[in-house]
């Protein structure tokens, strides 16, 4: 798959205090992510190529993609797709790149979405105000065990301009 | 030219004043802004001077501003310059702290940065350095101690 097609539109960094290897179990392992990132459960083939699910906890499919780069415990990234919601699993995937660098005594954890279209704000809002909102309650639970219970909603104009895209197709040049 | 932004966004187990708090006084963002080498001083009353001074007695501001805005717990506005450019309005920008409560116990900071001059080593300065204090500021009061440097 040629990834040099998607250009990064929203990064996110935080430092937190543990190892690499924590951080790395807690983005791939569903007992943590079902914690953290909104009840979901992660399920990966843990190889370049292998498919990649986020489950809804009653087991069907809220997100999918297949793994672009797998290299335990420093960089993972993965196609996306919004399979579980009407309109939004008829646009592209996204790509989704964790990276997990050692610096100093902390983890310094960049998460990247990029797109291969000319993505509007009004559709981007959606990755800026949820990955905040999930990161930090990963933080939070590597911290001190405890996630945060934030409540997440899609802002506002987001669901009406992914539906013009989807009726435009907006991404076919 | 169109002048960019950095916006950041932490959720953070704590209350707003304390948030607030941790941002203005002296003796707690000594703890952890800057790996302890930074403090904020001012009177933080709208109007005033504000200076990040170093917090080795030298009383040095790397960065200096004034406050547009002080509503505790809930919104502080600053302008930001390096010492060098702060009469030089191209090279003053802003920062704007909200302190919103979220839900029970978890509070939302965002921190908007704005005006900033494009390309600028004070743009990729900043770009770098906010989600490295904040996430400081967040580990700070939740497990009262700073992220390890």
């Amino acid at each position: 798959m040629d990834v040099s097609k998607f250009k990064p539109n929203t990064v996110y960094v935080t430092y937190i205090a543990c190892t690499p290897e924590r951080v790395w179990q807690a983005l791939t392992d569903p007992a943590f992510t079902r914690q953290y990132f909104g009840g979901l459960a992660v399920d990966v083939e843990p190889r370049e190529g292998g498919a990649f699910f986020l489950r809804y906890p009653d087991g069907r499919v809220h997100m999918s993609g297949r793994v672009i780069a797998w290299s335990p415990p420093h960089r993972f990234s993965c196609t996306w797709l919004v399979e579980g919601v009407p309109d939004f699993r008829e646009l592209p995937e996204c790509l989704v790149t964790y990276e997990i660098e050692q610096a100093s005594g902390a983890v310094k954890l960049t998460m990247t979405e990029a797109h291969s279209w000319p993505v509007p704000d009004a559709i981007l809002a959606g990755g800026r105000a949820g990955w905040p909102a999930i990161l930090s309650s990963l933080k939070s639970m590597l911290e001190t065990g405890k996630p945060l219970e934030i409540k997440m909603a899609p802002p506002e104009g987001m669901m009406e301009a992914v539906k013009q895209a989807v009726a435009a197709k907006a991404w076919v040049e | 030219m169109n002048k960019p932004s950095f916006v950041y966004v932490t959720y953070i187990r704590s209350t707003p004043e304390k948030i607030w708090d941790a941002i203005t006084d002296v003796k707690i963002a000594g703890q952890y802004w800057g790996g302890g080498c930074h403090v904020n001083v001012s009177d933080w009353k709208a109007g005033s001077k504000w200076e990040h001074q170093r917090n080795d007695g030298s009383g040095v501001a790397d960065i200096v501003g004034t406050v547009i805005e002080s509503n505790r717990p809930g919104r502080l506005a600053i302008t930001w310059a390096s010492p060098s450019g702060a009469d030089d309005p191209e090279k003053t920008s802003r920062v704007v702290f909200e302190i919103e409560p979220h839900k029970d116990d978890v509070v939302r900071l965002t921190v908007t940065h704005s005006e900033l001059e494009p390309g600028s080593e004070m743009l990729a300065g900043i770009t770098h350095g906010w989600p490295l204090v904040l996430s400081s500021l967040k580990s700070f009061l939740e497990t009262g101690k700073v992220v390890p440097k």
